[in-house]
C-alpha cells in the first residue's frame, strides 16, 4: 500500500515553513480561491463538491454536498469548522491544524463563497494549544493581505474568521453541542428536532458544521475538479483520507491513503507490523465508539461501507492496534472509563450506564467479579443502547451512550472467555 | 470589578467578535484561568456584569467543562494522558512515576503551588504513546524514566514560558508525526498559551 499525497502536499514539501502564508502561496496557495471568487458560482462550487462524493471526515461520514444543498436561506447563515477533535486514537486533525491552516482557510474562503456565509468559526479544542496558535497566526496573515475581511481578493466577498478555543469536553464534538459551547452554554447536545443544524444551528441560524479534513479537501477539489477527486478510492469512499495508527505498531502516525485497501496490508506496509512481531489480537477500526474487529479479521476493506456491512464504522480513521499480550478488559475499561468522564449528563441511561459499566469493569478487571457480572453489564448497555446492534439504537439524545456500549459488545462477543477467566467461579467466605 | 484596565481590554477586544455577547463566555473564562490560575469567584461576577448573564450562568458553564479549574492550581499543570493507545503503552507507569514525584493524587495540587497533577482523557497524540502536557503543550513519547527527568526540570529551572518543542527534545521519544520547524511559543499560566485576542478583525 502507498500513499496518494493531495492534502498533506504542502507541508510534505516544506516541512520548515509550510504553516506560513508565504510558504503557502510559493505552492499556488489562494490561487484556487481566488479564482473561484473572480470567475466561478457558488452553483458551480456545489455542483464540484457533490460530483466529488466527498463524505464528512468526522466520524459520521455525512456526504458533504448534500449538506452543503440543506443549508436554508437566511441573511444571517454560518460556517462553523469542528476542529474539536477528541476521539481517542484521532490525531490527524492536529497536523492539519499544525501543519498547513492555510489551506484549511482557503477551503473555508471557497465554502463561504458557495453558501454565501460571511462570518466562520473555528472551534478548536482548548488542548489543542499550538495548533490553535498557528491558525491563528495564519487567520492573522490572512487578513493582512486581504484575503479574509472586506471585498476579498477585489471581489464582493466579505468574509470573517474567529478562531474559539474549547475547554475541554469531548462532548463537543457532537455538533449541535459544539454549537451550544459556542454560544456560551454548557456542551450539552440539542433535543431533535430541528434534525440539522444547517436549517436551526449557531443562533438558531442556517449553520454549516463541517470537519477541519473536509474543509482542507476543499481546495484540491475545487482545483482538480470533483471529477478527479471522484476517481481516487472507491465508490462510496472516494478520495483520501488521513488515518491516524497507534497502538502496538511499529511506525505509528498519520497515513494519507485513498480508502479501499484492507487494514491488514495498511498495518503491515505503512504501519510497518506490529512492535515485536506479536500478533494483533484485536483492534479498533474508527476511533473509541467504534465496536472492535478480531486479529482474524484484518482483510476487512477500509472504506466506510466495508466497515458498516461488518457491524463497525471507520468512524473519525482512528486505527488502534492491540496485540496479543493486550488485557483486553482493562483496554474496554479505559475506553468506558473516557465515556463516563465525557457524558454530559443529560440523559439518564448515558450518565448512569456509563459509570456502572465502568464501576463492574473495574471490579472484574481487579479480581472481584461476580458470575451475575455478565449478564449486568448486558443488561446496563441494553438500557443504554436497545438491542445491543449495529448501528445501535439509542435511548439517549446523541450516540455517546451507545459509544461506551461499542466495546463491551466486542467482547461479550468475541472475547467472552477473557472476561470470565477473570471472574472467580467461587468465592471463600 | 477587580479586572484591571488590561485585562478589560482584551476582554472587549473578545467580546466585539462575536454577534452575541454570551459567545464570549469560554474565551473570557480562559483569560480568568490565566489571571488566577482557576475561576475565582470574583472573575465569575465579572464576567457576569461583561455578558449581562447571571453569575449562576457563568458558574453553571465553568463548571461544565475540565480546562477551567474551580480551586487554585499550580503553576505547572501536569496532564498524562490515560485513554486507549496511552492505556496500551503502559501510561499507568508514567502516572504512577509522577505522583511519585509530586507526591500528589489525581487533581491535587502541592502546598507550595509548583505542581498540579491529572489523569486526563485522550489529548489527541495517540501516535507518540504515552503522552503527557504541561500547562496544556504536548510531550510524545514520554516513560517513567524521562518523566521524571522532566519533573526535575520544570521544578529546578522554574521556566516561565512552557514550550513543547523544548520539552520535546530534551525528555520526549516517539511522535505521532514529525513537528517540522522549532516553535518557540508557549503556556505562560496554567490556560492554554493561545492569545485570544487579535483573532479577527484585524483592522485595515
Amino acid at each position: 500500500m502507498r500513499e496518494t499525497i493531495l492534502l498533506t502536499q504542502h507541508m510534505r514539501s516544506n516541512p520548515e515553513d509550510s504553516h506560513l502564508i508565504d510558504s503557502y502561496e510559493k505552492n499556488n496557495g489562494y490561487v484556487t480561491a481566488k479564482k473561484t471568487l473572480l470567475n466561478s458560482s457558488p452553483e458551480k462550487i456545489l455542483e464540484e463538491i457533490k460530483s466529488s462524493n466527498i463524505r464528512g471526515r468526522g466520524g459520521a461520514g455525512f456526504p458533504t454536498g448534500v449538506k452543503w444543498g440543506f443549508l436554508a436561506e437566511d441573511e444571517d447563515r454560518y460556517l462553523v469548522i469542528n476542529a474539536d477533535e477528541s476521539e481517542p486514537g484521532t490525531f490527524k486533525d492536529r497536523i492539519l491544524l499544525e501543519r498547513d491552516p492555510h489551506q484549511l482557510i482557503e477551503g473555508i474562503i471557497i465554502t463561504c463563497f458557495s453558501a454565501n456565509i460571511k462570518k466562520a468559526f473555528i472551534y478548536i479544542r482548548g488542548e489543542y494549544a499550538k495548533p490553535a496558535r498557528r491558525v491563528q497566526q495564519a487567520v492573522e496573515q490572512a487578513y493582512q493581505k486581504g484575503y479574509l475581511g472586506n471585498k476579498i481578493f477585489g471581489s464582493d466577498m466579505d468574509l470573517d474568521i474567529v478562531v474559539h478555543l474549547g475547554a475541554g469536553a469531548y462532548i463537543c464534538g457532537e455538533e449541535t453541542a459544539l454549537l451550544n459551547s459556542l454560544e456560551g452554554r454548557r456542551g450539552e447536545p440539542r433535543l431533535k428536532p430541528p434534525y440539522f443544524p444547517a436549517v436551526k444551528g449557531l443562533y438558531m441560524k442556517p449553520t454549516l458544521v463541517n470537519n477541519v479534513e473536509t474543509i482542507s479537501s476543499v481546495p484540491w477539489i475545487i482545483e482538480n475538479g470533483g471529477e478527479e477527486y471522484n476517481k481516487l478510492g472507491v465508490e462510496g469512499s472516494t478520495g483520501t483520507r488521513i488515518f491516524s495508527l497507534s497502538g502496538h505498531i511499529n511506525k505509528p502516525g498519520n497515513y494519507e491513503i485513498e480508502m479501499g485497501g484492507s487494514f491488514g496490508e495498511f498495518v503491515e506496509t505503512l504501519g510497518g507490523g506490529i512492535r515485536n512481531s506479536k500478533k494483533v489480537k484485536a483492534y479498533i477500526p474508527g476511533g473509541a465508539s467504534a465496536p472492535w474487529f478480531r486479529g482474524d479479521q484484518l482483510d476487512i476493506k477500509m472504506t466506510i461501507d466495508d466497515v458498516a456491512n461488518n457491524n463497525s464504522m471507520l468512524g473519525s480513521g482512528a486505527v488502534v492496534m492491540m496485540d496479543e499480550d493486550t488485557n483486553l478488559v482493562s483496554a474496554a475499561k479505559s475506553i468506558v472509563s473516557f465515556f463516563a468522564h465525557e457524558s454530559c449528563g443529560q440523559c439518564t441511561p448515558c450518565r448512569e450506564g456509563t459509570t456502572w459499566i465502568e464501576m463492574i469493569l473495574d471490579r472484574i478487571a481487579s479480581g472481584r467479579g461476580r458470575t451475575s457480572d455478565i449478564n449486568l453489564l448486558l443488561d446496563v448497555c441494553d438500557n443504554i443502547s436497545p438491542g445491543l446492534s449495529w448501528p445501535p439504537k439509542m435511548t439517549t439524545i446523541c450516540p455517546l451512550g451507545p459509544s461506551a456500549v461499542s466495546p463491551i459488545t466486542s467482547l461479550m462477543n468475541d472475547f467472552r472467555e477473557e472476561v470470565e477467566r477473570l471472574i472467580p467461579t467461587k468465592v471463600l467466605l | 470589578m477587580s479586572w484591571d484596565k488590561t485585562l478589560l481590554k482584551q476582554a472587549g477586544e473578545i467580546i466585539e467578535l462575536y454577534p452575541q455577547k454570551r459567545s464570549a463566555l469560554g474565551p473570557l473564562l480562559h483569560l480568568a484561568q490565566s489571571k488566577d490560575g482557576y475561576i475565582s469567584d470574583d472573575s465569575i461576577s465579572v464576567i457576569s456584569e461583561l455578558l449581562g448573564i447571571t453569575e449562576v450562568q457563568v458558574k453553571s458553564v465553568s463548571t461544565f467543562y475540565s480546562m477551567y479549574k474551580q480551586e487554585p492550581t499550580g503553576k505547572y499543570l501536569i496532564s498524562v494522558c490515560k485513554s486507549i493507545s496511552c492505556e496500551i503503552n503502559n501510561s499507568t507507569e508514567v502516572i504512577d512515576k509522577v505522583q511519585e514525584f509530586t507526591g500528589l493524587n489525581n487533581n491535587e495540587t502541592d502546598e507550595d503551588g509548583l505542581f498540579s497533577f491529572e489523569a486526563v482523557e485522550c489529548i489527541g497524540a495517540c501516535g507518540g504513546a504515552p503522552a503527557m502536557q504541561v500547562n496544556y503543550e504536548t510531550v510524545e513519547g514520554i516513560n517513567a524514566e524521562n518523566v521524571f527527568s522532566l519533573c526535575s526540570w520544570l521544578k529546578e529551572s522554574a521556566p516561565e514560558v512552557i514550550v513543547a518543542d523544548e520539552m520535546q527534545e530534551n525528555f520526549g521519544g516517539i511522535k505521532s508525526f514529525d513537528w517540522a520547524i522549532q516553535d518557540n511559543t508557549g503556556a505562560t499560566s496554567t490556560a492554554p498559551g493561545f492569545q485570544t485576542l487579535k483573532t479577527s478583525k484585524v483592522k485595515k
